[in-house]
């Protein structure tokens, strides 16, 4: 039975990150697009997108 | 130069258009009285081989082998007019940090991974642009760049040679991709599934270890209450808010019955854990409020789709108007802004968005939106106009009579509310079901527990077991399920072909419709002047005038154009005269493109005419008219195999009625109808039990599509017409109205069945748990098989064949 008072919690505790990975992904808009994110992943050229402003 | 046109031979498969997909007419075969342009044989139009130049240019040519899109869809509307409409991009960029600008563009045509790529890439290219990021589900696009406001022009104008239609990110378009109810629901759903995963971790170890200790099993019911509770009082509270509501209206609906079996489990599993009973339900809970949220959230997610493409239709309608100042000069504001008296100016091809009275000394205005006339209307100095019609002449001065607020349309718009407020009181199928449902299953569950408790005699925490276990199990999971998931098939299945159905209880009216009334102009017709065919006319004659009315935005040289893509570019030194047409000076002489008088013919105009005149050839006619669409008549007819008697109602005049009515197979029509009459034939079919659906685009057909039974417009309608329709048909135009009827009749009939299925489930387990032999795991065995069988029923309603 003790294995029990190391496991319970541990499948818990990964059980609770996993919701608040969740939830972070909610936040920062990972839903907004599912048909963009979709097609974007197929996009195999490095993007020049992101060029930031000067260094 | 001709390098890449083949020799022309009968037999070769029609071509592509290189940029857009759209097949290339034939007319390669015919002689050819000039050398083609360089390029001219790959290209519909010349806006096509820009744009192809452009993405080539900038070495994105991978683009065309990447896209998926309709044939014609990337078609840039206007190679002259290298500036989308006449919106002030500039004014619309916001300043952000350190010298940046942000813009927002709703962007029309974005449909497929390949796009999203080609505009952000192009974009990009650009040295200047920081960061250019599109979405492909609600069509914003977000561009940062350093430097000043006035570089928005030149992005949108970027976008729009591309093929592309950017329109300013109004309000409107927020509205319907913000979704923070939506949000909130998707929340839920992820608490919610945590917790019945890790709640049935725990219950799994109760139900199987027969062998387990009293104090074990209290440890597990404990940690099952502790990760339960909260779990149920957040995750639920879309149900509970809804419910209160309900409750507060006085009108009990399916969202009170699942609360209260979700409260109640959830009391009963806490005094079980207490008193440590042999089992806890706290996972019947959670499950429960997971399937029921993944049904909402799946509801809600179809829906907005089809309401971010209404909003993508009427962000790209929503213009500005050209208001005059004193002095001559105008100003771009939008329409709401204008006050009566103000005075505005009407570009050529623009659609009148207020009311007015005419300044100028004459205009000619197609009235189809307004009055459902076809052919244009003259109007006089001093005449009224309404707003709605759209100026086939040259720009002319006006005085506005009304603001946006006190005008026609907007008093159409309050009686299209009304209307609305009538059609909110349908009761769709699910409802029915749980007002028939719910009282019963809590009067089971009630029974159960008094029967428990007086009659069998146990304690109240013993009768409420089985009284709680008869709720869950007649909790109606498959019930709330039933019907969304079907809804979510069809509508899915719909807007694969461009149906776009806008209203939730519009599928269950569809299907019950019985009769078709059909409105005639834009409708039934294509809504815009086509030239018609002559056997006796010179191809050259066609080629030559579509090459000069290349220069002019006028409605009729545009549709001289469209008859021939393949014309080449405007000659440079073409002049158009106001009012009469286009003249261009050779060396031979003068050439002229326009009205009868113009070109020195002394007859007048019949309806729509362009006459083209040239040295050494005898002055060639033009006609125009606005053509039946093809797919009427087998549209029609497919209607007739379903059922639907069709009719047709229009305020044109009695012969073009009478023919487009012949010419599309229907019998009864009506001519002259103003929107009045519409509206009352409408109502007078719904009073004779006929349930009318109602086929119409303009604002004279709004009043009559929202008292319809049901109602459909086509793609290009006006925007009040598209918001009181239940369905937007985009695309493929009528012949998808009967596929769309088959979907309807084919949900309607898997949602009754579902019903029907999770009505026997509860026949069968209801007993099993009022007389207390349902544990736990027997609820949440019934509880997911009954689901899944329902979803899977569901998931038929999507194969309809076309």
């Amino acid at each position: 039975m003790s294995a029990l008072l190391l496991l319970v919690p541990m499948a818990l505790f990964l059980g609770l990150l996993a919701l608040l990975l969740f939830l972070w992904t909610l936040r920062s808009r990972q839903y907004d697009d599912l048909d963009g994110a979709a097609a974007r992943i197929l996009f195999d050229d490095s993007r020049p997108t992101h060029r930031r402003g000067p260094p | 130069m001709n390098v890449i046109a083949p020799a022309p031979s009968a037999s070769r498969a029609p071509a592509a258009c290189a940029h857009c997909g759209a097949p290339l007419p034939a007319l390669l075969s015919a002689p050819r009285p000039a050398p083609l342009p360089e390029g001219a044989g790959r290209f519909c139009c010349a806006g096509c081989e820009g744009a192809h130049a452009l993405v080539s240019g900038l070495g994105l040519d991978a683009f065309y082998r990447r896209r998926e899109m309709a044939a014609g869809a990337l078609r840039p509307a206007d190679a002259a007019a290298e500036v989308p409409s006449d919106t002030d991009f500039a004014a619309l960029a916001t300043p952000g940090q350190g010298g940046t600008h942000r813009l927002e563009l709703m962007v029309g045509g974005l449909t497929c991974g390949a796009c999203v790529w080609l505009v952000e890439q192009a974009l990009a290219a650009d040295p200047e642009v920081l960061r250019a990021r599109a979405s492909l589900s609600a069509r914003r696009l977000t561009i940062d760049w350093r430097g000043g406001a006035e570089k928005a022009k030149a992005l949108a104008a970027l976008v729009a040679r591309l093929g592309f239609r950017p329109a300013p990110w109004s309000p409107a378009c927020l509205r319907a991709t913000e979704d923070a109810e939506g949000r909130e629901l998707v929340r839920a759903l992820g608490i919610a599934a945590f917790g019945m995963m890790n709640v049935m971790l725990v219950s799994v170890a109760v139900w199987a270890g027969g062998d387990m200790g009293a104090a074990t099993r209290h440890l597990m019911h404990w940690l099952a209450a502790l990760i339960g509770l909260p779990v149920v009082l957040v995750a639920g509270l879309p149900f509970y808010r809804s419910a209160w509501q309900s409750l507060r209206a006085g009108r009990p609906n399916m969202d009170l019955a699942v609360s209260l079996g979700i409260l109640a489990s959830t009391v009963m599993s806490l005094s079980e854990t207490l008193r440590n009973g042999p089992y806890t339900w706290f996972d019947g809970a959670t499950a429960l409020l997971a399937l029921l949220l993944a049904g909402r959230v799946l509801d809600r997610a179809a829906r907005r789709r089809a309401r971010q493409a209404v909003a993508e239709l009427l962000a790209l309608q929503d213009g500005t108007v050209q208001r005059l100042e004193a002095g001559g000069i105008t100003t771009h504001c939008p329409a709401a802004a204008i006050q009566a008296g103000e005075r505005i100016l009407l570009a050529s091809g623009e659609r009148l968005r207020l009311d007015g009275v005419l300044e100028a000394e004459e205009a000619l205005l197609d009235t189809a939106a307004t009055t459902g006339e076809s052919l244009p209307r003259r109007f006089r100095r001093g005449d009224a106009l309404a707003a709605g019609m759209v100026n086939l002449g040259n720009p002319f001065a006006l005085r506005v009579t009304a603001a946006a607020a006190d005008g026609s349309l907007a008093a159409m718009a309050r009686l299209l509310e009304r209307a609305e407020q009538a059609r909110g009181r349908f009761v769709s199928i699910a409802d029915k079901a749980a007002r028939f449902y719910v009282p019963v299953a809590h009067a089971v569950a009630l029974g159960t527990f008094l029967g428990w408790w007086q009659g069998v005699g146990v304690s109240w925490q013993e009768a409420l077991v089985p009284a709680v276990a008869a709720l869950i199990i007649t909790c109606p999971c498959g019930l709330a399920i039933a019907v969304p998931a079907v809804q979510v098939a069809a509508s899915g299945a719909l807007f694969r072909r461009g149906v776009l159905v806008a209203s939730a209880t519009g599928l269950e009216r569809l299907a019950s419709a019985g009769h078709v009334v059909f409105d005639k102009t834009g409708t039934l017709t294509e809504g815009r002047p086509v030239l018609l065919e002559e056997p006796g006319r010179p191809a050259s004659a066609l080629r030559e005038a579509a090459a000069i009315a290349r220069a002019s935005r006028h409605p009729l040289s545009r549709a001289l154009v469209a008859a021939c893509p393949e014309a080449p570019a405007a000659p440079p030194a073409v002049e158009e005269v106001p009012g009469h047409g286009l003249r261009v000076a050779t060396p031979q002489g003068e050439i002229r493109l326009g009205s009868a008088p113009f070109i020195g013919l002394a007859q007048e105009d019949e309806g729509l005419t362009l006459w083209f005149a040239r040295p050494g050839l005898s002055p060639v006619p033009f006609r125009f008219a606005d053509r039946l669409r093809e797919d009427a008549a087998p549209a029609i007819a497919a209607l007739a195999e379903l059922g639907l008697e069709a009719e047709l109602v229009s305020g044109d005049a009695p012969p073009a009625v009478e023919a487009a009515a012949h010419a599309a197979g229907i019998g009864p029509w009506q001519a002259r109808a103003t929107p009045e009459e519409k509206a009352e034939r409408i109502a007078a079919l719904s009073v004779a039990g006929r349930r009318p659906l109602m086929v119409g685009d303009g604002i004279n057909d709004a009043a009559a599509l929202a008292l319809a039974h049901a109602s459909a417009t086509p793609q290009g309608a006006t925007d009040l017409a598209q918001t009181a329709a239940d369905f937007v048909l985009r695309g493929e135009g009528l012949s998808v109205l009967p596929y769309a009827i088959r979907v309807a009749r084919r949900a309607q009939r898997l949602a009754r069945q579902n019903i029907a299925m999770s009505l026997i489930y509860n026949i069968v387990a209801v007993p099993c748990a009022v007389f207390g032999y349902a544990t736990p795991l027997i609820a949440a065995l019934v509880m997911a098989s009954s689901s899944i069988i329902v979803i899977l029923n569901a998931l038929r309603a999507g194969k309809v064949k076309s």
